[in-house]
């Protein structure tokens, strides 16, 4: 129950309110950052929810397929804000051959991702992470809590979640376990460009237009696939959004490589 | 093709918050059918959604169905039942919507709770071929409890029940007399099928042309958002305190009323008050206040000590503060409730210990019947009233008055097992309590160092009864069996006050409380001191009590209040001091119980009935509760 702020602010609060929960109730917590757009306003939002000066690492998982504009985006803003960031390479699946070239993107997500988090989380012993995930992403997100524990194996009970309500959150978690703190939960895409768009928020280049072409949403170099548009604005992407209604992530193969693979993925641990 | 708004402005997302529906009612009553009827005829399916959908069926030749659009995850297709909530907007002409899908399964209770607890509205979905239901009616029942006030029926699969109007009135009159039942009032009753279209987005007329009311998408148009929060008295309860550039923030939510720099706040327990220097938000303008529903951080200009957990307010309008509460509760933990159990109780961002001390009119969930169970045990998925006694002060308010604050969870370890409510007792307002800005300057030689030495802690013991009952003489048993026990105590009572202290003192209704307020400062010192302080005065008010039992509980001493009963006629007839003979002659006046009234305790720590009794019976009585609650922890 909110006063007279837009839905934006409501949005926003209610982040910051997650996010300081998060801070408070877990030992030892860090957060992903692929330095996409809802990752960039999730890092907004923690700079808000702590004053400028985040109590927590941020984490990139280095796919070793990253759009070389995202890496150069990424040491921009570890400047810029202050972060302290720990970047991690699942080093032992690519000295495997695990790759693009010869592997379909379904296990090559799983390993230098979802692998690569889990021996990041073991590594620091981690007992929770902010995720930006959003439910309009896929339908396996809407199912989400903003507060998810995750078992010792990463994996998602989603027919047993527990209950969570009146902004009260259960931090307690078992030796070996982790929760997932998603405070973007609520958040529709086009949120997320009108609050860039009020904010200022610097965001990578590859979301604009070049020759007839924009990233809608981005991931691995091989598997990430730009979309038709002539969008080189904020404005402009937002009037596209308002247009269109196909699927964000439709430009992401490894949600569709077989009948329910973001199910699969996601139960096995992946965000 | 997405729907415009009435007046031709399009509505912008970024502007009005959405409205926040949830959808309940009895398992197969249609509820996920009404919703992917809703979202498919709103425009609001990514493209080839439904098209994918009807191809998807027709490989498995299953026959298409618009609850498919919501059942996502291939399990729930398999089983054909909706598992958790699911949060999916539409827009209509007038606004946004979000609406989530609650569950009908009974073992699923706890995921519409999710849901429903953070709606704006509820449709409850009931079959016309099945009528109201043991779910229809539960469901209801929580949406009381949960504090929702807006409800619209949707009396679906009215194709079933041939479109036929008496079967409609007929659910319409059952329901609305339920409903009444809990305090609660539909907006409307739609009579509608989710799997035909008539009366959901479209018209129904020409298979209903007895009912002239609105469809269902323009009834829940004309719903009532959540009213402001930012009118009612300030709450802001500090979340967190950060350290940035030598200035120490306080952050929070302000979960009702406004903050502006310069105000002066009380922060609960503990009184503690200071200016507003500045309000603190990272790249954003400057602002002369805040209002509910903000997150933010202030600094203040006086240098207290605040944490988490502490409650900030103006001064003239304080929550209530105390470490009893009477709550109505909803029970999900795996085990049954009973008198006894120890949980944490949050209520916003306090966090404390609490002891459940009774269990009382447990709904019995078959037939929601309170009367007929008599039974002392909540069990799973039911509800029911109890007394918890929270260790350390608890600020909260009336539900009905500010219900962020009046409302709160119950945890069990890793498990969230219930989530209660506040209202309707006489919790009143602080203003006369809280109006003196009173500084508690802890000493080194702390309480817990006191206790440490003494071997037991101090406390408070009030007695409280009408003239006659045998407050003095339990009074004096228990300060000897306590003696016996090598642990420091006194009684305070009027013969030792009235002559000293509160000389000054006669009997108006004023100086009766300022008599009390006395007493309880007095006791609270010596409590804090480390001894065990047994008051005996009548204090027939209950504001009067819970002020002592607020100031024993600002010095961290524990409040015992034991309620010395016995009838007027008991009482009168033992008239010790002849004062009863006066009063009743007219000689003295006011006297408490002939021409004044006494207020019995709603929740006494420890009842005695010195009628019944003997008075070892009392005392052995009053030993059994009062000594463990002194041990050193």
């Amino acid at each position: 129950m909110i006063g007279n702020n837009s839905h934006l602010d409501a949005l926003e609060s209610q982040s910051i309110f997650i996010l300081r929960e998060a801070n408070h109730g877990f030992k030892s917590l860090a957060m992903p950052w692929s330095m996409g757009k809802d990752s960039n306003v999730l890092l907004w939002l923690a700079l808000k929810a702590f004053f400028g000066r985040i109590p927590f690492p941020l984490l990139h998982i280095d796919t070793t397929y990253e759009f070389p504009e995202m890496l150069e985006f990424r040491d921009w803003a570890v400047a810029q804000y202050g972060i302290r960031l720990i970047v991690k390479i699942n080093t032992e699946a690519r000295a495997r051959g695990i790759g693009y070239e010869t592997h379909d993107p379904v296990t090559v997500t799983h390993e230098l991702k979802t692998v690569a988090l889990k021996q990041a989380i073991a590594e620091h012993g981690w007992d929770a992470l902010i995720t930006g995930i959003r439910r309009d992403e896929d339908a396996t997100r809407a199912k989400e809590r903003y507060f998810s524990p995750r078992g010792t194996d990463s994996e998602w009970n989603y027919k047993d979640q527990p209950p969570q309500f009146w902004g009260q959150f259960v931090t307690g978690n078992t030796p070996g376990e982790h929760v997932r703190v998603q405070p973007l939960l609520d958040w529709a895409e086009v949120d997320i460009w009108r609050y860039i768009q009020r904010e200022k928020i610097p965001i990578p280049s590859l979301y604009f237009a070049r020759d007839g072409k924009r990233f809608r949403s981005l991931g691995c170099h091989p598997i990430t696939h730009p979309i038709a548009s002539n969008a080189s604005t904020i404005e402009e992407i937002i009037a596209e959004l308002e247009a269109t209604r196909t699927s964000e992530r439709a430009g992401r193969a490894q949600d569709h490589h077989e009948p329910h693979a973001m199910q699969k993925l996601r139960a096995r641990g992946f965000m | 093709m997405k729907p415009e708004s009435g007046n031709g402005r399009p509505e912008t997302p970024g502007e009005a918050p959405s409205l926040k529906i949830v959808f309940v009612g009895h398992v197969d009553h249609g509820k996920s059918t009404l919703i992917g009827r809703i979202l498919t005829e709103t425009g609001s399916l990514p493209d080839g959604k439904l098209e994918s959908l009807r191809k998807s069926c027709a490989t498995r030749g299953q026959a298409f169905e618009y609850a498919f659009v919501l059942d996502a995850l291939s399990e729930e297709q398999e089983q054909n039942i909706t598992i958790d909530t699911t949060q999916i907007q539409f827009r209509s002409a007038r606004r946004n919507y979000v609406i989530i899908d609650a569950p009908g399964h009974q073992e699923f209770l706890k995921n519409m709770i999710t849901g429903a607890a953070s709606a704006d509205a509820a449709v409850v979905v009931i079959a016309a071929d099945e009528g109201v239901r043991e779910q229809s009616r539960r469901h209801g029942q929580l949406l009381s409890l949960l504090g929702l006030r807006e409800v619209i029926v949707a009396v679906n699969k009215m194709d079933l029940a041939a479109f036929a109007e008496d079967r409609f009135r007929k659910i319409e009159s059952e329901y609305t007399a339920f409903l009444q039942s809990l305090g609660l009032r539909a907006r409307a009753f739609v009579p509608m099928s989710a799997s035909g279209g008539e009366n959901v987005v479209t018209d129904g007329r020409s298979a209903m042309p007895w009912f002239g009311g609105d469809n269902l998408l323009e009834t829940l148009d004309k719903a009532e958002g959540p009213g402001s929060v930012a009118q009612l008295p300030l709450r802001f309860p500090i979340q967190d305190v950060y350290r940035v550039e030598n200035r120490r923030i306080f952050a929070g939510r302000i979960e009702s009323g406004t903050i502006r720099i310069g105000d002066q706040l009380i922060f609960s327990p503990h009184n503690k008050t200071a200016r507003v220097a500045a309000i603190e938000r990272w790249a954003a303008p400057a602002t002369e206040s805040a209002c509910a529903g903000e997150s933010i951080g202030i600094t203040l200009n006086d240098h207290i000590f605040i944490e988490r957990g502490h409650i900030a307010s103006h001064a003239n309008d304080a929550p209530a503060e105390s470490n009893r509460v009477h709550a109505r509760i909803f029970w999900i933990g795996r085990e049954p409730l009973v008198a006894g159990a120890g949980f944490r109780l949050k209520l916003v961002t306090q966090d404390v210990e609490c002891q459940v001390v009774t269990v009382e009119n447990v709904v019995d969930a078959a037939t929601l019947d309170s009367t007929s169970t008599g039974r002392s045990e909540l069990r799973t998925n039911e509800v029911g009233e109890v007394t918890l006694q929270t260790r350390g002060p608890l600020v909260f308010d009336d539900h009905d008055r500010i219900p962020n604050l009046g409302r709160f969870v119950l945890v069990d370890g890793p498990h969230l097992v219930g989530g209660g409510i506040i209202s309707g007792a006489v919790y009143t307002t602080r203003k006369r309590i809280k109006s003196e800005n009173i500084f508690w300057n802890e000493s080194d030689i702390t309480a817990a160092r006191r206790a440490a030495r003494n071997g037991h802690r101090g406390a408070v013991v009030w007695l409280t009864g009408l003239s006659g009952a045998g407050k003095s003489t339990i009074a004096a048993a228990l300060e000897k069996e306590l003696f016996q026990r090598s642990m420091h105590t006194y009684v305070l009572d009027g013969d030792n006050l009235r002559h000293g202290l509160n000389s000054n003192l006669g009997f108006t209704p004023e100086d009766r409380a300022e008599n009390i307020r006395r007493v309880s400062e007095v006791a609270k010192l010596m409590a804090d001191a480390g001894t065990v302080v047994i008051t005996s005065f009548i204090s027939p008010y209950r504001i009067d009590r819970r002020l002592a039992r607020e100031i024993a509980l600002q010095a961290g001493a524990e409040f015992v209040e034991i309620f010395v009963s016995a009838p007027l006629a008991v009482c009168e007839e033992r008239d010790p001091k002849g004062l009863y003979e006066k009063a009743r002659s007219g000689l003295l006046k006011g006297f408490t119980g002939i021409d004044a009234p006494y207020e019995p305790p709603e929740d006494p720590e420890i009842v005695v009935h010195t009628h019944e009794q003997s008075p070892q019976e009392s005392i052995g009585l009053i030993l059994d509760d009062l000594l463990p609650r002194l041990r050193l922890k």
